[in-house]
């Protein structure tokens, strides 16, 4: 029997399964540069608009950690400087987590021991999975390069574009398939690959800001602007990624020929004979699932903020010598100083990585009830309330956490570089323990999904990635007002310890903490259902 | 005292019924088989049971309070071993039996020794390496090593070996002696047979029978195998018998109970060199159950 056999009814299974959830990341990934390259069209097509826009984020470093370079005046190039690497980022967590999704956890549910007694090879799972990601790769790739050409961009770096993103899609779905090998969990799994995604963001970031720019050039997220989509496309880069693609896939071949089914190849341990001490309720319960998440989250958070507070000391030296652009760079920002505007844009960075942990830790709510793990708790002593407030505490904690700790390691990189750590320390824990309430109503939403709809939780998601969108685009799109204001990051955005607003600040916290007993009430109410 | 009552119980998931009216009736201190095929519904009658879902209508009752609103207080006084055990991959066995343990309120650090001794258990196994049995049976000892009044099981067997198995009838034995109530759902009726005293078939979420196992046998035949010398047609059409087979020197039949006199004495006149003759288990009691059920339908 090949190894192989059973692969395209397993690639129908997947799609079976998840066509919906296909759809979704790619209308996502294909609509938000388009949607970009239009309003810009509109807002920005007069050159002389564009070179204002250029003359404030261009070549200044600190933008180029946060967005990468622009390489070029035209449309389709800002296009590509101001959601490529977001847009990177995301087709990287789509190819990750749908990889994983149906290689580790099929085997980590056991269900993969069902299809492998059937007439399926060894790699039909990983290729089956894989096939339809790259698929999807591809379908979006397609959909960016008609889409931008479509708009009259030009050809040649819409197919540029297009072929990035399904080259840096190949890469990650290959990195997927290597992570679901290394561990016998799907959730350490998707850690490992998020980690290794999170180095190459900043490696990409320390290249594209610093001098070291041969940093930019290991990392698949730095090749995506390498590439230079409508600004002298350089071809070779593609071959990059798509050798890198095939590399890592092959190792991942290799790693699975060489393991047991439902084993990784990094070795389980054995636990203690007795439980500590500490693991005597449902709060112990919680931090003993939840805990290697948070640390791991909140080392990320602190390299991330230590990579931010060290390229701003170069906000100030860049406009430094030209008064009039400061001023209108802070027009822009709506901030007396340019720092307070890029810390303003990496308070909101932050923001939205801590609401992601958060959503996945009040989500951990769902996967336990799913998984048949709710019951035998809910069926001791503890109260419904209690076990899921076990779960939304660190949900709400740990963005406080997180946050405090940018802040603190911004402030204190910043601080020490600007020779005024006792000023910019508190300053800047501020400015992003501020973002915190606009975090937490999405904590709170997720809250209430799990109470209300237990079968859609998992549309928190979507809710982070329409915020992102609107906090990441809404503005240079001059999106109306009422639809900003829907964002509770626009209300967060800009705060500082000297602009401290409560009112926003407490309806905030209202509506989260509302959120939350809706979603408290309930799933008081509802069925416990797998 | 009773310590379940369950009356006209129904469950609608959707349009798809799970229970119809269903009654369950148990006493305090009695080990309470609860038979009935996949999907009649005894996995969705226990949930409720322990308020996880909420009935659509009819009455549940458990130790004298509501299952729904009382749900916290009833869980103290109850344990409960899933038919399918699902534990946290990355915590031991060792782990998990003493977070249950604390979780409803105390564990009697004596009997887990035992149980984990008596079952073979390996607490230090993380849970994603147990297998199907070992799971089952970290539910069992968490369950078994607390004091509390009632013990509800469903299918509590199904992934243990005969060895295991056996053990666990022992425990669930000298369970019984300490005045405990047990709901044992299950499928075996071996096991039911060998454990309880009473006994609820139910079939489609609705209860077909319920009594003790001697109630029920009543109703029901006597098999009866015989080495007979003599020509056997006798035996034809006497009130009572059933299902007369007759192979070289050989018959089998099955005889109603109240008619099992003077089957006896006739078949002694046929010149019997051996005779078998055993109680209907559980086992042909269901399955008559159920075909008459199915010819019904």
């Amino acid at each position: 029997m090949s190894t192989l056999a059973g692969t395209s009814q397993l690639i129908g299974l997947v799609l079976k399964r998840d066509l919906g959830r296909l759809i979704a990341w790619i209308l996502v990934l294909a609509g938000f540069p388009i949607i970009t390259a239009n309003a810009l069209l509109e807002l920005y097509g007069a050159p002389s608009a564009r070179a204002d826009l250029i003359a404030t984020f261009g070549s200044n470093p600190a933008y180029s950690a946060l967005l990468g370079p622009i390489y070029d005046s035209s449309i389709g190039a800002l296009t590509a400087w101001r959601i490529g690497v977001i847009g990177s980022v995301l087709v990287a967590l789509m190819a990750i987590f749908m990889v994983i999704r149906h290689t580790r956890d099929e085997e980590e549910a056991g269900r993969q021991e069902l299809l492998g007694a059937t007439v399926v090879g060894r790699h039909a799972p990983l290729t089956a999975a894989m096939s339809v990601v790259v698929g999807a790769g591809f379908i979006i790739g397609t959909l960016l390069t008609v889409g931008l050409a479509g708009l009259g961009l030009e050809i040649s770096g819409a197919f540029a574009y297009g072929a990035g993103v399904a080259a840096l899609t190949a890469v990650f779905v290959a990195l997927g398939g290597v992570v679901a090998q290394l561990t016998s969990s799907g959730g350490a799994a998707r850690g490992l690959g998020v980690g290794i995604l999170g180095v190459a963001f900043l490696l990409r970031a320390a290249g594209d800001a610093t001098a070291a720019e041969v940093l930019g050039w290991i990392s698949p997220i730095g090749w995506f602007t390498r590439l230079r989509p409508f600004a002298g496309e350089r071809w070779w880069v593609l071959g990059l990624s798509i050798g890198l693609a095939i590399v890592v896939a092959a190792s991942a071949y290799l790693l699975a020929s060489r393991r047991d089914l439902g084993a990784g190849v990094l070795p389980t341990r054995i636990g203690p004979g007795e439980a500590a001490e500490g693991l005597r309720n449902a709060t112990g319960l919680a931090w003993r699932l939840q805990r290697a998440a948070m640390l791991g989250w909140s080392l990320g958070v602190a390299v991330l903020a230590a990579v931010y507070g060290t390229v701003a000391d170069n906000v100030d030296e860049i406009f430094g010598g030209n008064p009039e652009l400061a001023d209108a760079f802070a027009l822009l920002g709506g901030a007396d100083r340019l720092t307070d505007t890029f810390f303003s844009v990496t308070a909101s960075v932050l923001a939205l990585v801590t609401a992601a942990y958060s959503i996945r830790t009040a989500l951990r709510l769902r996967a336990e009830e799913e998984a048949l793990r709710a019951e035998p708790v809910l069926i001791t002593s503890v109260a419904r309330w209690r076990w899921m407030g076990s779960h939304l505490l660190f949900a709400f904690i740990g963005p406080a956490l997180m946050l405090l700790i940018g802040g603190l390691v911004m402030g204190a990189t910043y601080g020490s570089a600007v020779g005024d750590f006792d000023g910019e320390l508190p300053r800047l824990i501020a400015v992003t323990l501020a973002q915190l309430p606009a975090v937490w109503v999405l904590t709170g939403a997720t809250a209430a999904l799990f109470g209300l709809l237990p079968r859609l939780t998992e549309f928190a998601w979507g809710l982070l990635v329409a915020l992102l969108f609107l906090g990441q685009v809404g503005q240079i799109l001059r999106f109306p007002h009422w639809l900003l204001n829907l964002s509770p990051f626009t209300h967060t955005a800009g705060l500082t310890l000297e602009n401290l607003q409560v009112l926003p600040i407490a309806v905030l916290v209202a509506l989260s903490a509302f959120l939350a007993v809706i979603g408290f009430a309930a799933f008081r109410h509802r069925d416990v259902i797998p | 005292m009773i310590a379940v009552h369950v009356s006209n119980l129904i469950k609608n998931f959707g349009r798809i019924s799970a229970l119809d009216g269903l009654d369950l009736i148990v006493s305090t201190g009695e080990v309470h088989g609860f038979l009935g095929p996949n999907g009649s519904g005894k996995t969705t009658t226990i949930r409720i049971l322990l308020g996880l879902l909420r009935q659509d209508g009819g009455t549940a009752t458990l130790l004298g309070k509501d299952p729904w609103n009382d749900a916290t207080d009833l869980h103290r006084r109850l344990a409960y071993v899933p038919g399918d055990v699902s534990l946290w991959p990355n915590l031991s066995g060792g782990e998990v039996i003493d977070l249950l343990g604390r979780l409803r309120g105390g564990l009697d650090g004596k009997k887990r020794a035992r149980l984990l001794d008596r079952f073979d258990l390996d607490p230090t196994k993380k849970g994603r390496s147990y297998s199907k049995g070992n799971r089952q049976k970290v539910a069992l000892v968490a369950a078994l090593a607390s004091n509390v009044e009632l013990l509800i099981l469903d299918e509590p067997t199904g992934g243990l070996d005969p060895l295991m198995e056996s053990e666990f009838r022992a425990v669930i034995n000298e369970e019984r002696s300490t005045d405990r109530t047990v709901l044992l759902s299950s499928h075996i009726l071996s096991e039911v047979e060998a454990l309880c005293n009473r006994v609820s078939i139910i079939r489609d979420g609705r209860t077909i029978e319920s009594g003790s196992l001697d109630e029920l046998r009543h109703l029901s035949r006597t098999s009866v195998t015989a080495e007979v010398s003599a020509e056997v047609s006798s035996l034809r059409g006497l009130p009572g018998v059933h299902e007369l087979r007759l192979e070289d020197h050989r018959v089998t039949f099955e005889v109603d109970s109240e008619h099992l006199g003077p089957v006896l004495s006739q078949l002694s006149r046929l010149g019997v060199s051996s005779l078998v003759s055993h109680p209907p288990t559980l086992e042909e009691l269901f399955l008559r159950h159920y075909r008459q059920e199915s010819g019904r339908s």
